[in-house]
């Protein structure tokens, strides 16, 4: 065995107990330290250009090849232990800066800039959307027709002639002068009338508006009402269908199951004619049988008045140049504001129409 | 109608249904049946009593008198306020511990110094009337000590029911009775089929009109005036809802109410040669039974004798041929009138009576003789009448008949009906009825409604049941949902929401006051023939009226900050009426179509605001209500162009007109401080408005929208601030640096509006924000600021703009 062909004093450095020395005092190092900075020089001490790790690594070179590749592993795995140490000491305390930070930046977030300004709509409005898309949903269109009408079209193409009793059922506001033929409508049914003239057949419009009565304004009336009304004319049209149409609009309005009821009545413009009743939503029939819960939406009448229907009488056909021998059909109307004011528990008409901003700002915008 | 079930079932013996059910039943068969109206129910110790003496208590506010009342037994102390009655009197008395309705309990209790130990009742406190101006004096003949609710027959049950138009024939017991039975499926006993004695000899009756088609006349003489009616008859009416007043008046009311046939008791000595119905002729008059002095229409149908109109053909009846205390010879009418004739002079002397309301509706032409029959026996049996001749002109045409195919119901129902049923149902309501498949109906002489075969499948299918029609939803053929232009309407609503706006919906009645003082009186907006209240008489020019008025609702409950919207027609001008109105007998043509809607005033929809308070931590200022339109039009793919302008109610230097491709379509403001204050609206509040259906109509013609290129190369931003004058607007400074700048311009912002002494009297700095870029290419700085320049230069030659600082 010849002596070491190199300064064994200089390569010191690689000696392995100097190493594990040198790899515990970094450990030592990055543990203590107790802030990012800290660690900095602490890295900077063990882990930079002048570290004990850095300097042992320049002397590989002046190893014998046969010692190299084992001085070479020494090394890697104390600057690996080196490392990770570092590396783990710092996320450690990266989270304990984060942490002390985001609790330093901690707002009272319900305190609101009040930049976003809060509208609302009506429920008048938004209802006729509801109900326009129910029947949209069926295939229907949705009609319109003008808020101040002529006669002919408010009565006379729906069989009211001049003289005939059913204007008096119904206050009509007219337009000065005398004989001026126009009235504000008095009814949507109108819009049947514009329909079929304009529309051809088969027909399938719902028709959402406001209409007008001579009626003094308290808690249950007003002279300014919303109004829907429906028609369906095509060859074969039955009462059965528009019963089935009554059902499907109660339950898409008001919940599945509900049902609607017929009770004979008279519209000049409808033959048969009929009242027509809403199972109540709320109490579901249940109040109206003896026995039954009292309910306060329907007054324990099981039932609530909803609106008219019937089959569209021939003489309105005829006025829209429709045969009646080929085509039938049906219409139907009921009072928006009513249906909101059981819908939404609205005691009071009049609010409806005070444009009291806390009343629609209840409802938001689709209501 | 009210009808006691006491009477309905005289007529169906064998109906023994409760109230309740006959309610239900009769609903079913579509007759309103509103209430049940109980009588008599909660009552108890009231009897016949016979005022002794009346002592008048002095020293009150109201006339208080003191009676003794003896009632058989003993006689009691009792106060009592009416006045309608004397010493002798027969009256029904509660005693002591007597019940009145509504558990009212009567005690002896003292009462203006004096000991009260009863109380002497009226109608209404019986459940006789619904009011009453004094107590009940009771028929003289009324046993002394009798209990009032058997003798009075108080106990009864009424059908209250609301008759439609076609239905005149339930005005009547005989009616309502008729339907009871149907439902009950038990026998009819009519009273309408009463024979009358042949007409030979009667006082002379001529008919010179068509509007009459039938009139019966029959005399009575020796009629005693002063007997009363009989209690029952008295009864009767009032349960029914009508006055007794004397034995001949009852009586003809007791016929109407029974039959349905109106009659007229005419005093026979005051007439004067043949009674002759006509129409009026010019400048006739007649005082009425009400006392009333009325001009007559020559539309008017008249019964007339020698002297002229003596009454108004079954509306109301003359003052100088009325009966008196004294009539002992009558003149009964009992005649059929054409409806609609009756329907226009009814409304034209604003006079519904009972009578008028049922010829309206239509009387059973076929009544006529036998009503009267049945009033003439009355009188005879009641009144020690006897009776005279009889007249009865009768120029009835034949009852036309109605064709109805068989299964014409079922086809109409969506379900079938044995042929059997269909001839049931049709026999119920009174038809005769013909054929095998088609049947040939000829409807009662009582339904006059029932005029094609739509009304007789009515008939078949609500007796058979509406509950009996099937349920079965309809196939449409495939739709196209919404129109654009409801989608934008729709859209429009809820970005004035989304602006911060809260909707409001306001009746369109405004006051000639309001639109003169907001200076809208030029829109001519329409009035109306008979409105609610005269003070608001005219129909809204504009949107800002209504939003006004809900404005002030706001801030008077104390809500100072406002910010609402409407959306809804306006009313302007007016249309020219058409010559004729067309017929239904057909389609009317094209042109009468288009004369019909040039009838119409103009009703455009609008949109409105108007805001108040604050508004984002600030007072609102013109340039919000500006702001929302102009914002609502971006939705909707529009750009509003900005100009200065100067209309009512605002304030001419804080007003905004709103144009739309050069054309004004909306305007907004601060309203004038001369309106504030004639208003009270809180200052500084602002409003806009803007023609909804102009901005829709067009948006729906742009079409769509063309993709912008969206640049990907880094844009160059410039600020430039120019001064300018400061009554220049701002927009059109902008519109300005806009076409100098050439296309390179992406975006430009105004940041800040700046005045003060370094930019001198008269002016103002308006501070904007450039963005440049092209779309192929990186911009350099030297063709950035030549854009800039080219701006500049622009505003500059425009408005004499300069750069600030230079």
């Amino acid at each position: 065995m010849s002596a070491p062909d190199y300064d064994p004093k200089q390569v010191s450095l690689l000696d392995a107990a100097q190493l594990e020395a040198a790899r515990d005092a970094g450990l030592a190092a990055f543990a203590a330290a107790g802030s990012l900075d800290e660690l900095a020089l602490a890295k900077t001490a063990h882990l930079g250009s002048h570290a004990h790790v850095a300097l042992a690594n320049r002397e590989i070179g002046v190893l014998p090849p046969a010692a190299k590749g084992d001085a070479g592993k020494r090394i890697n795995a104390v600057r690996r232990a080196l490392d990770e140490a570092f590396e783990a000491r710092k996320a450690a305390l990266e989270d304990e800066r984060d942490a002390r930070v985001l609790v330093e930046e901690r707002v009272d977030v319900s305190v609101l800039p009040g930049t976003v300004l809060q509208g609302a709509r009506h429920p008048l409005t938004t209802i006729q959307e509801r109900i326009a898309d129910v029947f949209v949903a069926m295939g229907w269109e949705v009609a319109e027709g003008p808020e101040v009408e002529h006669e002919w079209f408010n009565f006379d193409a729906l069989n009211m002639p001049a003289d005939h009793p059913a204007r008096e059922m119904q206050d009509t506001l007219w337009l000065a002068p005398e004989g001026s033929q126009v009235v504000l409508r008095t009814q949507t049914s109108p819009v049947q009338i514009r329909s079929l003239l304009a529309r051809g057949l088969p027909c399938h419009v719902v028709a959402p508006g406001r209409v007008f009565r001579n009626d003094a304004l308290d808690a249950t009336h007003s002279p300014v009402f919303g109004q829907v009304e429906g028609l369906c004319v095509d060859e074969g049209i039955t009462m059965a269908h528009l019963r089935g149409t009554l059902d499907h609009f109660a339950q898409a309005m008001f919940g599945e199951g509900l049902h609607t009821r017929l009770r004979p009545s008279y519209f000049p413009f409808t033959e048969p004619s009929a009242e027509l009743d809403l199972q109540c939503f709320a109490c579901r029939g249940a109040s109206g049988v003896p026995g039954g819960e009292p309910c306060r939406v329907c007054s324990s009448e099981g039932w609530i008045e909803w609106g008219g229907c019937g089959m569209v009488n021939p003489a309105v056909l005829v006025a829209c140049g429709v045969d009646p021998e080929r085509y039938s059909g049906f219409a139907f109307g009921m009072g928006l504001d009513r249906t909101l004011m059981f819908r939404h528990g609205i005691t009071d008409i009049r609010d409806l129409y005070e444009g009291d901003q806390r009343f629609t700002l209840a409802f938001g915008t689709e209501a | 109608m009210r009808v006691p079930l006491s009477w309905l079932r005289t007529f169906v013996p064998q109906l023994t249904a409760s109230a309740d059910e006959i309610s239900a039943a009769l609903i079913r068969a579509g007759l309103e049946v509103e209430q049940v109206h109980r009588s008599g129910q909660d009552i108890s110790g009231v009897v016949v009593g016979r005022v002794l003496d009346v002592e008048e208590l002095p020293g009150h506010k109201k006339p208080i008198r003191f009676c003794h009342v003896d009632v058989g037994a003993r006689v009691h102390d009792v106060v009592c306020g009416a006045t309608n009655f004397q010493a002798g009197d027969l009256v029904p008395f509660a005693l002591p511990g007597a019940l009145l309705p509504g558990g009212f309990a009567i005690a002896t209790r003292q009462t203006y110094g004096r000991t009260s130990d009863g109380m002497i009742c009226s109608e209404a406190e019986l459940d006789l009337a619904d009011s009453s101006a004094g107590i009940l004096v009771l028929p003289p003949d009324s046993p002394l000590g009798a209990d009032v609710v058997e003798l009075l027959q108080l106990r009864d049950e009424v059908l209250d029911i609301a008759v439609t138009p076609d239905r005149g024939y339930t005005l009547s017991v005989r009616g309502v009775a008729r339907e009871a039975a149907t439902a009950f499926g038990v026998p009819f006993e009519d009273p309408g089929l009463l024979a009358a004695p042949a007409p030979s000899g009667g006082y002379e009756v001529r008919l010179d009109d068509p509007g009459c088609d039938r009139y019966v006349a029959r005399t009575v003489t020796g009629f005693d005036p002063a007997v009363p009616s009989p209690d029952w008859l008295r009864r009767r009416l009032v349960l029914a809802g009508m006055r007794p007043i004397s034995l001949a008046v009852d009586v003809t009311n007791h016929v109407m109410l029974e039959l349905g046939q109106p009659l007229h008791a005419f005093d026979l000595g005051t007439l004067q040669g043949p009674v002759v119905v006509r129409r009026a002729a010019p400048d006739e008059r007649l005082t009425t039974l009400d006392g009333q002095d009325r001009a007559l229409h020559p539309g008017d149908l008249l019964i007339t004798d020698d002297r002229g109109p003596i009454a108004i053909a079954g509306v109301m009846g003359g003052a100088a041929t009325e009966i008196s205390a004294g009539t002992t010879s009558i003149l009964l009418e009992s005649a059929h009138f054409e409806p609609a004739s009756i329907t226009r002079t009814a409304r034209r002397h604003r006079l519904p009576s009972e009578a008028s309301k049922r010829y309206e509706r239509g009387v059973d032409p076929d009544l006529a003789a036998s009503a009267a029959e049945t009033a003439v026996r009355l009188l005879v049996e009641l009144g020690g009448a006897k009776a005279g001749p009889v007249t009865d002109v009768d120029h009835r045409a034949p009852r036309p008949q109605v064709t109805l195919p068989a299964g014409k119901p079922g086809q109409v129902a969506g379900r079938p009906y044995a042929r059997a049923a269909v001839l049931q149902r049709l026999t119920d309501v009174g038809c005769a009825v013909e054929g095998d498949d088609v049947l040939l109906v000829t409807p009662p002489s009582w339904r006059p409604d029932l005029t094609g075969a739509a009304e007789l499948v009515e008939e078949v299918v609500r007796l058979e049941g509406y509950d009996t029609v099937p349920v079965v939803l309809p196939t449409a053929p495939p739709g196209r949902g919404l129109t654009e232009g409801q989608r934008l309407r729709r859209t429009a609503s809820r970005a004035l929401a989304a602006s911060g706006l809260v909707e409001v919906v306001t009746p369109p009645f405004v006051s000639e006051r309001l639109v003169e003082t907001l200076g809208l009186t030029s829109y001519a907006p329409p009035r109306l023939l008979n409105p609610l209240s005269e003070e608001e008489s005219l129909l809204r020019p504009a949107l800002l009226l209504g939003l006004l008025t809900a404005l002030l609702r706001n801030t008077g409950r104390g809500l100072h900050d406002v910010a609402i919207f409407e959306t809804g027609s306006v009313f302007r001008g007016h249309g020219i009426p058409v010559e004729e109105v067309p017929k239904t007998s057909q389609r009317p043509s094209d042109e009468q179509l288009t004369a019909l809607d040039a009838a119409l005033p103009a009703q455009p929809r609008h949109a409105g605001v108007a805001l108040a308070g604050r508004r984002s931590g600030r007072p609102v200022e013109v340039g919000d209500a500006v702001e929302v339109l102009v914002s609502l039009a971006r939705t909707l793919g529009l750009e509003l162009t900005v100009g200065r302008g100067q209309q009512a109610p605002f304030h001419p230097g804080r007003c905004a007109v709103l144009l739309l491709d050069g054309e004004q379509v909306g305007v907004a403001g601060e309203f004038h401080p001369r309106v504030v204050a004639t208003l009270g609206l809180p200052t500084r509040s602002v409003a806009g408005e803007i023609d909804l259906d102009h901005l829709v109509l067009a948006a729906c013609r742009r079409g769509p929208v063309v993709a912008p290129v969206v640049s990907t190369y880094p844009p160059s931003s410039v600020d430039v601030a120019l001064v300018v004058p400061d009554d220049l607007l701002a927009t059109d400074v902008e519109r300005s640096l806009r076409l100098g700048a050439g296309d390179l311009l992406e975006h430009l912002a105004l940041f800040d509006v700046f005045t003060g002494p370094q930019v001198g009297e008269g002016r103002k700095s308006l501070a904007y924000a450039l963005r440049f870029r092209a779309n192929d290419r990186t911009l350099t700085d030297a063709q950035v600021l030549a854009a800039r320049d080219a701006a500049v230069a622009r505003a500059g030659a425009d408005h004499g703009a300069v750069l600030r600082g230079t």
